[in-house]
Formats: structure tokens, C-alpha cells, sequence
């Protein structure tokens, strides 16, 4: 009940982003989500894509440093608290989040989130307890 | 007119001269095999007893010792007296796996304090004047060396060691400071601050004396127009005794080496052989007054050219240029030696990729240092926090080795040139070195 998550190391220079996402475009990668983190002089790039095989391979290929970790995705509505709810869910059950990002779904009036923790299967755990069910992989290659 | 520390040996004619460096080279041959089993090991090795060496002529026929030797003799394997007669150590930059330790008898300080004082002579120092001694105090030779020779020649030393620049102009402007003696660049960084506090008027200097790192007659120009000083050079290494092994007279053309205590030849790097004056090679020094701590044939590494042309200040001894460059890979970095082995050293230790680049600047009259290392898959990961630990901590080893700040730079894969032939290690964007 994860999402696999592609994270890409890139330098602090202009154009190195629209480098990466050439090589995805141009391999027919449908992006799902992106979120960008930076440090000083270097970021990470972080996507949900809809072919994380491809989508590695490529990158590879193009000499990027890649890691993946899989990572929860969690469908809240889009409406106010509905993000809230989830938070106090994690948060009361001990879940610490490490970083979260969002994107829209295509499903009307719902909106996504991924969630960087460190247990994956006590988040579940707490989200299922609470009737939230996170996306799983095939859910997010079919959407 | 010129004025002189020890006129009767500064300006001592040619002959006498090659007499003394005879005369010493052949008792510190003898006392090197009675006393240094490793320059013994050396000589019979390479079929030479004392008796070879009759005088400075057969200096040639002698072997060279390197860095590398007073590696592997460290710390005491280079000792020509019992400790009990040793009273001081100072040491090179911090470097670890490349440290030399020297040994110094009070006979070995005296004669190193007399070649400084000789130097701040030549800048026009007199019992008159107040120096203002800004190179570091400790193991680093700078601080010491001009201390002793700034008490010599009777000046008010004032020991303020390096750093803490605003008290450093206040010291200046409150005590009436003459001489300044400090790296290049840090008497940049003091014109420029003192320029920017506008107290350039209550400002006494009138004399330089600035070693311990490459500088350029732009940079000369630069420091001496901004302080109103005249800028003299001055060249040292520890190995040999530390600054003043030679310095720069009123001609500023060229750095007189002190012959009657180091004999220096300027050789080919790669075959050895003696150059011939005018020739441009890698300069080779004999300590022949040295008690505690004597090198037969030292390779400094340093490039540069030898001249015996008349000097209008009326020393005799020799004159060596600037260096022009080096005949190893080491680098000056705010007065640190600095090796690019060190560095891939700790990025092996560390787990990193060996392909990595050195880049040296100077900006702001500061040398800066930052090593780009190619990220791996291993280092990696998809926290932000655990990266910037990794890159921290290969900060933390790169400091401990080389004792000074290295900024780190993780790029791309691939993102370093590969050359082919001879990888490209080390940027220098200083141009230390005039071309000659």
C-alpha cells in the first residue's frame, strides 16, 4: 500500500532541472508529482511518475544518481481539513513525517499527498484504523 | 644608503664566500656521517665517504634528500644532536602523513633570528622602529623567525600573530607600527580594511617584509601604493631554518640568499643535474651552519633562477627569483601546503569516487579552496538532512587532514572532465606565478 517515489540528485545550476525532465518527456514519462528540496549548492528532485521501471532506467542512463523509496500516497479530499485530518492521524500515532508534497487528482474534488516517513507500516496501520486507505502503486499507474 | 646587518659577511667578496661554504660544507659532510646514521646509509650507498667531499665543488657528487626522506626519518631519524642540545621544534603547515618537524639547537635559533634580522636591515629597520609581526605564532616558523630578528636589530616588536584585523589597525594606529611583517595577502586585506576605516592617515608603516606564499609584482604595487610602504619578499622553509633563508634589498629584484649558511643550486627536476646560473630549475638547499637539524641537498620543489649578477645594494650573495612555479602537485593555500593526495585520501576513506577537482581562488585577497566530488549511488539518498551530513562530514575529515577550511561541491556524475593522458586535479585561478 506504497507508491514508489524516484528521487534524482541534481546540481544548483540553471538548466540542470530542465535537463531531467527533458530526458522524461522525451521517453514518453508522464509525470505524476514533483517536489523540489535544495541545499545550498545542490537539490533533490523528487517525482511519482507513471513507469518507475522506465522512468529509472532512463535516468540512469543519463547518468543521474537516483534513489528509490517508496512512500505513502494518501487521497484526502479537496476541501478544507481534509488534509488536516490525515496530519493529526500520523502525528497522534507516533508517525513522524520526514517531508510531504501534493498534486491534484483527477478524481473531482479529491486532491493527493505523498508522505516521506520513517515506518511506512505504522502509518498504514494508523491510516487504516481511521478507514483512510493509501493508494498503492497500480492505483497510481492507472489514474 | 643601503644599510647592513652583518656588512663584513653581506658584502663579503665571491672568494671568501666559496671559502666559508667550503669549509662548513666539509665539517657538516663529516658531521652528518658521524652522527645520521640515514645520511650515512645514503653516502655509502652512493660510493662516498667524507673524504670526497674536499670543498663547495663536490657539493654535486652528493645525494639528494627529499620530502619524502624526512618522512620516512621522522621524527628523530634526521637529528644530528642529542635532544638534551635541542631546544625548540617548529613545524610546517598541518599536514598530516606530510609533517615536517625541525630541530632547533640555541646556536640554530641564533643564526636563523641573525638571516632575519638581516632582512628587516635590508627593509631599512633600525632600533627606531616598531614591527608589527602579523605571520602566525606557534609552530608555523613565520611568527618566531621575524620575532627574533626584529629583537636583533633592537625594533619594538610588537607580537601581534595573524588574525583579529581590528585590533590589529589598532595596534598600528595607537603604537605607531613601522614594519609590517605578514603573508601578502593578509597585508592586502589589512590596505584594504585600513582603507575602509579611512585611518590610512594615522598610519606610520613605511617598510613590508611579506612571505610564506606566491605574490605578484601587481599585488607589490597594489599593497605598496595603499599603504605607502615599500614591499620586500622573503623566502623560508622550515626544513631549512624558516623565513630569511633568503630576502629582498632595496633593489627589489631578486631575493639574496644567505650563502654563508645555506648553499643553494638550482637543478634540472628530472635528471638532477647542476643548471648553470640564469637557468630556470628546481632550487636545492645545503644548511651548513646548521647543529641540530642539517639537509645535505634539499629539494624544495620550489622552481626558480639563480643570479650572481652585482646587486646595486652591494650584498654579494647569490639572488633567487620569486619562485616560478613548483616541480611537485603541492599547492600554497593561506600559507597551508596543501597536497592533492591528501585530499584523495580522505575522499577514498570516505567512500567517494577518485575522480574529483581541486579549484583554488582568491578572492578578496583570501585563497579559497573547494573540492568537487562527483555524487555516487551509495552517498545518495532522498533526504535533504542525510546528504548534508555526508557533505559535512567529508568537510570535518577534509580539515582534520589539511588544517584549514575546504569548501565541498557534490556535482553531477560525469560533471568532472575526464581528460585523457593526465587527469586535470587542480584549478588554479590565482596565477601566483609570473612566467619568465
Amino acid at each position: 500500500m506504497t507508491v514508489k517515489q524516484i528521487s534524482i540528485f541534481l546540481e544548483n545550476k540553471p538548466g540542470k532541472l530542465a535537463e531531467v525532465t527533458d530526458v522524461l518527456a522525451e521517453n514518453r514519462i508522464n509525470l505524476r508529482a514533483l517536489s523540489l528540496a535544495e541545499a545550498s549548492d545542490f537539490g533533490i528532485v523528487r517525482i511519482i511518475v507513471d513507469d518507475v521501471y522506465n522512468a529509472s532506467t532512463v535516468l540512469k542512463d543519463a547518468d543521474y544518481v537516483i534513489s528509490i523509496n517508496k512512500v505513502l500516497a494518501v487521497t484526502v479530499p479537496d476541501s478544507p481539513g481534509g488534509l488536516a485530518k490525515v496530519i493529526h492521524v500520523l502525528g497522534s500515532n507516533g508517525v513522524n513525517v520526514e517531508y510531504m508534497y501534493g498534486f491534484t487528482a483527477q478524481k473531482k474534488g479529491m486532491a493527493n499527498m505523498i508522505f516521506r516517513v520513517e515506518d511506512n507500516q505504522k502509518a498504514i496501520d494508523a491510516l487504516m484504523k481511521e478507514g483512510i486507505r493509501p493508494v498503492c502503486q497500480e492505483e497510481l499507474e492507472n489514474l | 644608503m643601503e644599510r647592513y646587518y652583518q656588512p663584513e659577511i653581506e658584502c663579503a667578496s665571491r672568494e671568501q664566500i666559496h671559502q666559508w661554504q667550503s669549509e662548513r660544507l666539509v665539517k657538516q659532510v663529516q658531521n652528518v656521517w658521524d652522527n645520521v646514521p640515514y645520511y650515512r646509509k645514503r653516502m655509502e650507498e652512493a660510493g662516498l665517504e667524507p673524504g670526497d667531499i674536499k670543498s663547495v665543488d663536490d657539493l654535486h657528487k652528493l645525494p639528494f634528500i627529499t620530502k619524502d626522506d624526512l618522512r620516512d626519518a621522522y621524527p628523530y631519524g634526521l637529528v644530528a644532536r642529542p635532544l638534551d642540545e635541542c631546544v625548540r621544534i617548529q613545524s610546517t603547515s598541518g599536514t598530516t602523513g606530510r609533517r615536517v618537524v625541525a630541530f632547533y639547537t640555541q646556536h640554530d635559533i641564533d643564526l636563523w633570528e641573525d638571516c632575519c634580522a638581516r632582512a628587516i636591515v635590508a627593509a631599512g629597520g633600525t632600533n627606531k622602529d616598531v614591527c608589527h609581526v602579523s605571520y602566525g605564532y606557534g609552530l608555523f616558523t613565520g611568527g618566531p623567525g621575524l620575532n627574533g630578528g626584529s629583537h636583533k636589530v633592537g625594533c619594538l616588536t610588537l607580537p601581534m600573530s595573524s588574525g583579529n584585523t581590528e585590533r590589529q589597525i589598532q595596534f598600528m594606529t595607537d603604537l605607531g607600527s613601522t614594519i609590517l611583517c605578514c603573508t601578502p595577502s593578509y597585508a592586502a586585506y589589512l590596505a584594504e580594511s585600513i582603507e575602509e576605516r579611512g585611518v590610512r592617515d594615522q598610519i606610520k608603516l613605511k617598510a613590508g617584509i611579506f612571505g610564506a606564499e606566491a605574490w605578484t609584482e601587481e599585488m607589490r604595487h597594489d599593497i605598496e601604493e595603499k599603504l605607502g610602504i615599500k614591499a620586500y619578499d622573503i623566502y623560508g622553509l622550515t626544513e631549512i631554518s624558516g623565513p630569511g633563508v633568503s630576502f629582498e634589498c632595496s633593489a627589489q629584484s631578486g631575493m639574496h640568499v644567505n650563502e654563508d649558511h645555506f648553499i643553494a643550486e638550482v637543478i634540472n627536476p628530472k635528471t638532477g643535474e647542476v643548471l648553470p646560473d640564469g637557468e630556470k630549475g628546481e632550487l636545492v638547499f645545503t644548511s651548513i651552519t646548521k647543529e641540530a637539524f642539517p639537509l645535505i641537498r634539499y629539494r624544495t620543489r620550489d622552481i626558480c633562477i639563480l643570479s650572481r649578477e652585482k646587486c646595486p645594494c652591494g650584498r654579494t650573495h647569490v639572488k633567487m627569483t620569486k619562485p616560478l612555479g613548483r616541480s611537485d602537485d603541492m599547492l600554497i593555500v593561506k600559507g597551508v601546503n596543501v597536497f592533492p593526495s591528501q585530499i584523495e585520501t580522505v575522499l577514498m576513506n570516505k567512500g567517494y569516487p577518485a575522480n574529483y577537482q581541486i579549484i583554488v581562488d582568491r578572492v578578496n585577497n583570501s585563497d579559497t579552496i573547494e573540492v568537487q566530488v562527483e555524487m555516487t549511488q551509495e552517498m545518495f539518498s532522498d533526504s535533504l538532512k542525510v546528504v548534508a551530513a555526508k557533505e559535512k562530514e567529508l568537510v570535518d575529515a577534509l580539515k582534520a587532514m589539511l588544517g584549514i577550511y575546504a569548501k565541498v561541491k557534490l556535482v553531477n556524475p560525469k560533471a568532472i572532465t575526464r581528460s585523457e593522458g593526465k587527469a586535470v586535479r587542480v584549478i588554479d585561478k590565482r596565477n601566483l606565478y609570473q612566467q619568465k
